[in-house]
């Protein structure tokens, strides 16, 4: 029998099985990846576009009722399940729709949402008149509008002037709503901080048993000059909310009854039916915006998220400032200057480790050493005339964001020890041999180098820190700030404030909320702002890491 | 100004008859010079002197030490931790392994280029002018005299005249050489190390290497490793041959060359081992 030399190896020696698996691995990933921010896309920037408002006549229980709403969810369901929760369904089908209806209106209702199937569903239209009010409290309205009112006349309006009139109204309200919020946000809490102050400082010369009768009279001359001031925004504050209550709105809702809104408490009105795709698309990018910049709303359900985003941004570039300098002066100590030994190496080995502490055990740390330890003393020592109430003894944006750089500062370490391991040996020979000290050499020449590396440590704890919420609970993040840790007030940055946090914001809008149902879109939103603030934050570091990189490109030639 | 230095005693030179030393003034003085990595000896009772204004070339096998006596001379050895020295080294009558001697200003007096080019990844012009503002000069006039003066000393102010502000590293590897030369000149030492500064450069490259050894002579002490026999008897004035951490024979590169006293000196140059 001949045999042949040259036989065929298997087919699992030639390796094609195993880049298949591997591709298959990394396309299953990137499906995964793509899926998850598909979602939280979808389903988030989707809750900004004007929907189609329905008029529906339901058969609810033998009786004919009117239904106005947006369809939020359509689901098929068995027939038997329908009948079992005790409605009445007549349909040869054995699945049956069934919509949830999001019926607004919650003050008349009592009710968001409702439930329809689809057999009893006896009329559907799309009126074009209906009309839909984003309001500052409870939730949206949806109805018809019947009348304006001018300090409770009404104005004898026809149809399309109505709507104008609707409009100018609503714009006049809206200024007045933005000076009523500039006078009590930026010059009352002017006023306040600074009332707060002289408060601090009387009880700071009381406590100094002080009996300079000169200061404590200047203090109280200064009092009732800021309360002179207060007066006279108030006056103003009085008027500028007797104007805002001048003009209201009745309008007819889906249980036929007619009721009276006042434009007060009106943010947005719009008739989605009637709109064109050009308004539509108008109306999104204004709703997004305001999704973005306004503060939030009615336990967080409503309005926007600023003060989350501005919160999240701000404490990891506090954090970036921090670890940035503590992770680069250790790496260099451990890897120039420290003796190599089993000392040095069992530190390595440690701060190899702290990258994998859980990072609520961080939290509990910033609790118990920055916030009680050292803030406490900070308040003993500076802001006695505050206590009991704590100044920096209870959690803060100074103190989450020394959390996150102690939560991070290990991930800097390491990258930046890679990239000074990575210098060649050469170089630094090279400038010691021009008459370069150590400390000359690594300034000028390795830590340049070395820069990518560090930047590369930056951005990985950048990505970790921006995700992180566990630990900041502990140490400075609030469901509602009442300001933001930077205003026009000296010294400009609080860092004392407590602060919102996208993260949590996310938790809180989902779970702690009274509605949890109507803020559920919010929550995917939050999620995808999170995810697109971390995606900016990044490109930004990995931007300027390219750059440097682009500076010592050809490094790996040497 | 010309100080009253001390001419060349000839009792420290083994080749002695044969060498008109005595004419030459010290730069270098190793007296009974020993070095430990750890409890191996690299070398072992090394005397010579290294005179100014010449090339001086050391020549031996591999693995023989002739680096390491190199990289005492500005002191490379310190970057390891392991080494120990014994004896005596010293620059114009001044033991350099002192407590008292600042190694960075050593270092400005000793400059050094390396087997492999080394230049840094920054522009051609920040290259040169690295070891400049390392002094303090900052001055953009200044700096631009310095850098062009540098790179004529090396011979190639002609070549890269036009691109000072290219990266260094797209130069051939000839022309990073003689870049890392023009780096050591910019500070004006007084001695310049040369370690197998051709080994790694094509003929042509070499060719304008040892050309520029023999230039810079007149005004540096040259110290350089070869192992190129060949190399050494075309650009040195005196040649120390090394084996095993020992210093076999030294002396005039004519001489040394054409009449070995030594048995293995003579074995070495014609090959029979090496």
């Amino acid at each position: 029998m001949p045999t042949n030399k040259y036989h065929k190896d298997p087919f699992y020696k030639s390796g094609t099985p195993w880049i298949w698996l591997n591709a298959g691995a990394v396309t299953i990933s990137v499906i995964m990846v793509v899926g998850l921010l598909a979602l939280i896309a979808v389903r988030g920037l989707g809750h900004f576009w004007p929907k189609t408002v329905y008029e529906i006549e339901y058969l609810d229980n033998k009786v004919t009722i009117q239904i106005i709403g947006e369809r939020v969810e359509t689901e098929e369901v068995l027939k038997q399940r329908i009948l079992e929760s005790g409605i009445a369904v007549e349909s040869d089908d054995e699945l049956i729709e069934r919509s949830l209806i999001k019926v607004g209106n919650r003050d008349f209702l009592g009710v968001d949402f409702m439930l329809t199937v689809e057999p009893n569903e006896l009329q559907v239209d799309k009126p074009k008149d209906v009309l839909v009010l984003e309001r500052t409290q409870w939730g949206n309205f949806y109805g018809y509008l019947q009348q304006i009112k001018n300090n409770g006349e009404v104005l004898n309006l026809d149809e399309p002037t109505k709507w104008q009139e609707l409009a100018s109204r609503l714009e006049r309200v809206d200024d007045l709503r933005d000076r009523i919020e500039h006078i009590e946000k930026v010059e009352i809490g002017r006023i306040n901080y600074q009332l707060e102050k002289l408060r601090l400082k009387k009880r700071g010369l009381e406590l100094d048993e002080s009996t300079d009768e000169e200061k404590f009279q200047a203090i109280e001359d200064k009092r009732a000059e800021f309360n002179a001031d207060y007066e006279v925004l108030k006056s103003e504050l009085d008027a500028l909310y007797r104007e805002m209550s001048r003009d209201s709105v009745t309008a007819k809702i889906m249980n036929g009854k007619e009721v009276e809104i006042m434009l007060a408490n009106i943010v947005k009105a719009y008739r989605p039916n009637a709109m064109s795709l050009g308004e539509k698309i108008i109306f999104y990018i204004k709703t997004f915006w305001g999704f973005i910049t306004d503060d939030p709303r009615e336990a967080n359900t409503e309005g926007g998220i600023f003060p989350a985003i501005f919160g999240t941004v701000l404490t990891v570039m506090l954090m970036s400032v921090v670890v940035m300098p503590f992770g680069v002066i250790a790496a260099i100590y451990l890897r120039e200057y420290a003796k190599q030994g089993f000392l040095t190496r069992l530190v390595r080995i440690s701060v190899n480790n702290l990258a994998g502490v859980p990072s609520i055990v961080y939290g509990v740390f910033g609790l118990g050493f920055f916030v009680y330890v050292v803030g406490g003393t900070i308040d003993e020592l500076f802001y006695s005339a505050a206590l009991p109430a704590p100044t920096f003894g209870s959690g803060g944006l100074l103190w989450a964001s020394l959390t996150l750089a102690l939560l991070t500062v290990p991930v800097v370490i390491v990258a930046t020890e890679e990239g000074l391991s990575r210098i060649p040996r050469s170089i630094r020979e090279g400038s010691l041999a021009l008459g370069a000290t150590k400390a000359e050499t690594l300034w000028r020449m390795i830590l340049p180098m070395t820069s990518p590396a560090i930047m590369t440590g930056l951005i990985l704890s950048i990505a970790r820190a921006a995700g992180e919420v566990a630990p900041l609970m502990l140490v400075g993040v609030v469901k509602l700030a009442p300001s933001l840790p930077l205003d026009g007030n000296a010294p400009f940055v609080h860092l004392d404030r407590k602060f919102m946090h996208l993260g949590f914001h996310i938790y809180d809008v989902g779970f702690q909320s009274p509605n949890v149902e109507a803020a559920r879109p919010l929550v995917y939103a939050t999620a995808l702002i999170l995810v697109l603030v971390i995606i900016i934050l990044n490109l930004a570091a990995i931007y300027t890491r390219n750059h440097l990189r682009e500076k010592y490109k050809d490094l790996e030639q040497n | 100004m010309i100080m009253a230095a001390p001419k060349i005693s000839q009792d420290i030179l083994l080749n002695r008859e044969s060498m008109n030393i005595e004419n030459e003034f010290p730069c270098f003085e190793c007296k009974d010079f020993g070095l430990y990595y750890g409890s191996a000896q690299a070398l072992n009772n090394i005397n010579l002197v290294i005179p100014e204004k010449r090339v001086t070339a050391f020549i031996g096998p591999s693995g023989c030490g002739k680096s390491t006596l190199l990289r005492c001379m500005n002191r490379m050895n310190d970057l390891i931790d392991s080494v120990r020295l014994e004896g005596k080294m010293s620059l114009h009558g001044e033991d350099i392994n002192a407590k008292s001697i600042n190694v960075a200003e050593l270092r400005r007096k000793v400059g050094m280029v390396f087997q492999k080019p080394n230049p840094f990844p920054k522009t051609i012009y920040e290259n040169v002018a690295y070891g400049l503002r390392l002094q303090g000069v900052n001055k953009k006039r200044v700096l631009d005299e310095r850098v062009e003066w540098a790179l004529k000393g090396a011979a190639m102010w002609d070549e890269v005249k036009d691109r000072l502000q290219d990266n260094a590293l797209g130069l051939s590897g000839g022309q990073q050489q003689r870049l890392v030369i023009a780096r050591a000149v910019a500070i004006q030492p007084e001695v310049i190390l040369l370690d197998e500064p051709a080994s790694a450069l094509d003929p042509i490259s070499t060719l304008k290497i040892e050309e520029l050894i023999i230039e810079l002579k007149q005004n540096f002490t040259v110290v350089i490793v070869t192992h190129n026999m060949q190399q050494a008897a075309r650009v040195s004035d005196y040649t120390a041959f090394l084996y095993i951490g020992e210093l076999i024979e030294y002396g005039a590169t004519d001489q040394l060359f054409t009449n070995p006293k030594q048995k293995q000196t003579e074995d070495y140059i014609t090959g029979r081992y090496g």
